[in-house]
């Protein structure tokens, strides 16, 4: 019992250093901006969550190695591992939300309908470049979805556009061989009106996650004999894929993939033999030359600071558009400090921020994305900001440009947008915004 | 249900099952050339599933225990084999990968297996679920979770055979011949290897009774270490051609979800039932999704295999051809 008085001692030194710890805690929260990073780095979409989860951090440490942060204010991330599950991503969420984020990136476009409804209540920014709900770009319904830089539907749109030039489509047929889930069936619905509008017959053929065993389908397309096959594939699925179109003999030049089914890890597999295959992309591809890339190297992996494993990772296409979407969130947090002033943001402010964003050329050039970023301009009306993509086609060792800029045709994806944002609304007792008010 | 019913009961499943196969082409749906396309890929695959449900009917055969960490061990086996084979021959690779599946099953003899003898199937069946997460952690931190090529030369052009007599021919994929023929060799190997040698006999005693195998001189921890070398062993050669047809990466380890169904349908103990039980679910899933998929939207494969799987297991539990487990009370 005469060491009572040391346990006690070293009960409330403890108790001290734990309120010091947590007093030390919140004095760096408040002047942070903190961000969850969900990433699957383990698990069957791992060889293509990593490189993106990779870009997306390190610009985040470029950004506050650099520049000391947005305008000298700091951003805290932390991961947390979603394995590309919606239970987990859910999960993941709401342990992280209690640090107060002002946005999040899910990376799959399951968690993102799982988490529209939260993020409006918890006022947390839902980031989803490139991937997501298609309708979440009407602003006035989803005022905290920002699907940058092209949706599903505009890819879908855009990838008909390309097949087209090479021949009316009339009577021709299209394959779509897509993931079933969410993001796989979410062209559905523009692909079955272009099919009515242009005349071609859509022959949807769904693959089960994860996707290692598609046999079945390739011998279906071989006896449907598709003009084209759409790609909505990801992770081992789209590498599968490519694979099993080999061995059914279909021409890799006829195979266009979206832009989740066109990067290294799907190709590599095959290598040469999946030459020709096509994808269509955000407007970047594999750029390794920018001078993003050169300050990447400068300031993180010439000091051992970098996220991925190796250095020739950097600028490969997951890379890229795991560090455009980064981007996207740090220039959300700077347009918003343009109105609000130069300190930490709160979840509106960015989502203000983000709904104002004006990137064009100059602006994408200053911060070393030329080429790789199309110019931006968000509203009320447009939570996309940009609608443009271009195709690149696997030469056997790299991937290469062979399409001019393609345009989603907003006067066609528009009233579809707007049809199903306010079902939406309806369904879930939203009263839309009137985006001409907004400023 | 007596015994006459039962072999009934499975003789009529057996024949529904063979009726299902020729109805596409029976009623026109299919033209044969289609049809048997169809029929030649699902089988093919049934082979390539046959060959990682060996992996568990071989232990379930000598300890009775439910490997869960097959799949494990194939993208194990996998891994280990592409990352040497960046910096030796395949050959030398081949042989060294060959010897750390060894050593990880005289591993897991020693300390996961020695300390749980005598205990209930279940048991060993979670210390299994142990392995299979350790393996798979421990390859994933040494090896890396990369797509990483794995080519070993086999051919990934198909052939066009019968293309005067059928319109667009009878598509084969020589990939998949050369996968099935390896695998029909392997499992003949290891049939023999059951019948006909000392030590198979061995395993077959321990797979009947621990305690009386032990009793009669039988030496219980060799025994394991053999069957979960020999296991090993197979789970690298299905790593090889997997990994060569899909790359190896995690995904490898999903396949042996695939063996499930497999031996549910052939029998836990039988060497003839998986292969049987794999040609079965094989065909079974390809023609339901190429014929039944479009009538129900498609992506039924997975499951169809577990359906077909569970109509076998009311009707005769132990599997096609599983030892009919009777208690003496």
């Amino acid at each position: 019992m005469k060491h009572t008085w040391k346990w006690k001692a070293a009960a409330a030194a403890l108790a001290l250093a734990g309120g010091i710890g947590a007093a030390q805690d919140a004095l760096a929260q408040s002047k942070e901006i903190f961000v969850p990073v969900l990433v699957y780095r383990t698990g069957a979409y791992a060889p293509n969550g990593a490189p993106w989860a990779d870009g997306f951090v390190d610009y985040l440490k470029l950004v506050n190695a650099r520049d000391g942060g947005v305008n000298g204010v700091k951003i805290a991330y932390e991961e947390c591992e979603t394995g590309y599950a919606t239970d987990r991503g859910v999960e993941c969420y709401e342990r992280l939300k209690s640090k107060k984020p002002v946005a999040v990136n899910p990376l799959s476009t399951g968690i993102t309908f799982a988490l529209t409804e939260k993020v409006a209540n918890d006022k947390i920014v839902l980031m989803t470049t490139g991937y997501g709900r298609a309708d979440s770009v009407d602003g006035s319904v989803f005022a905290w979805n920002f699907p940058f830089l092209g949706t599903y539907w505009d890819a879908a749109d855009m990838l008909v556009q390309e097949v087209a030039k090479k021949g009316n489509l009339k009577g021709k047929k299209i394959a779509l061989v897509y993931h079933d889930s969410p993001y796989g069936k979410e062209p559905i619905p523009v692909l079955e009106a272009l099919a009515k509008q242009k005349g071609f017959t859509l022959v949807k053929l769904p693959v089960t996650h994860p996707g290692v065993e598609q046999k079945a389908t390739w011998l279906q397309v071989r006896q449907q004999r598709p003009d084209y096959v759409f790609l909505w594939g990801w992770g081992v699925m789209n590498s599968t894929a490519i694979k099993e179109a080999i061995a059914v003999s279909y021409p890799r030049l006829q195979m266009y993939g979206v832009w989740w089914s066109g990067a290294e890890p799907d190709v590599l597999p095959a290598e040469m033999a999946a030459k020709g295959y096509n994808a269509i992309t955000m407007g970047h591809s594999a750029e390794k030359d920018r001078p993003v890339h050169k300050d990447m190297l400068k300031f993180l992996y010439d000091k051992g600071q970098g996220t991925a494993a190796k250095k020739e990772e950097v600028g490969s296409v997951l890379y890229n558009r795991g560090m455009i979407s980064a981007m996207m969130l740090v220039e959300s947090i700077k347009s918003a400090q343009s109105k609000y002033g130069k300190r930490v943001m709160t979840g509106e402010e960015v989502r203000w921020g983000a709904e104002h964003l004006n990137l064009d050329a100059a602006k994408i050039k200053a911060i070393g994305f030329e080429g790789m970023v199309q110019p931006v301009k968000t509203s009320c009306m447009d939570h996309g900001g940009a609608h443009r993509g271009r195709i690149h086609t696997w030469d056997g060792k790299e991937w290469s440009y062979t399409s001019d800029m393609l345009e989603a045709n907003q006067k066609f994806l528009r009233p579809m947008i707007e049809a199903s944002a306010k079902k939406y609304a309806q369904e879930k007792h939203i009263t839309p915004r009137d985006c001409s008010k907004e400023k | 249900m007596n015994i006459f019913q039962q072999k009934w009961m499975t003789g009529l499943l057996l024949a529904a099952l063979a009726v299902g196969a020729l109805a596409p082409m029976l009623s026109g749906v299919a033209g044969f050339p289609q049809w048997l396309e169809v029929v030649l890929g699902g089988l093919m695959s049934g082979v390539l599933y046959s060959l990682v449900a060996l992996g568990l009917v071989l232990i379930f055969k000598a300890s009775g225990v439910f490997n869960f960490a097959q799949g494990a061990m194939v993208l194990f086996a996998a891994l280990t084999l592409v990352r040497l084979m960046e910096k030796m021959p395949f050959v030398v690779a081949l042989a060294i990968a060959a010897l750390v599946m060894v050593a990880i099953a005289w591993l897991v003899e020693r300390l996961v297996l020695r300390p749980l003898v005598n205990q209930e199937g279940i048991v060993l069946f979670m210390a299994t679920l142990g392995v299979a997460y350790f393996i798979d952690g421990i390859g994933q931190i040494i090896w890396g979770s990369d797509i990483y090529t794995l080519d070993i030369g086999m051919p990934k052009e198909p052939k066009i055979l019968l293309e005067k007599t059928f319109e667009g021919g009878i598509l084969v994929s020589m990939e998949d011949v050369i996968a099935a023929v390896i695998a029909a060799a392997l499992v003949g190997a290891l049939a023999l290897f059951f019948q006909k040698t000392g030590t198979g006999r061995a395993l077959r005693a321990v797979a009947d009774d621990h305690q009386a195998a032990q009793s009669i001189g039988i030496p219980l921890g060799r025994i394991w270490v053999i069957v979960w070398s020999v296991s090993g062993l197979v789970a690298l050669v299905a790593g090889i051609i997997w990994g060569s047809k899909l790359g190896v990466q995690f995904s490898l380890q999903l396949i042996a979800l695939k063996a499930l169904p497999v031996v549910i349908l052939g029998g836990f103990t039988s060497i003839p039932g998986a292969i049987l039980g794999g040609l079965i679910i094989g065909l079974g899933e390809k023609l339901s999704e190429v014929y039944l998929g479009p009538l129900l939207g498609g992506g039924i494969e997975n499951w169809f295999a577990y359906v077909l799987a569970l109509v076998f297991l009311l009707v005769r539990p132990e599997g096609l051809f599983g030892e009919k487990h009777i208690d003496r009370v």
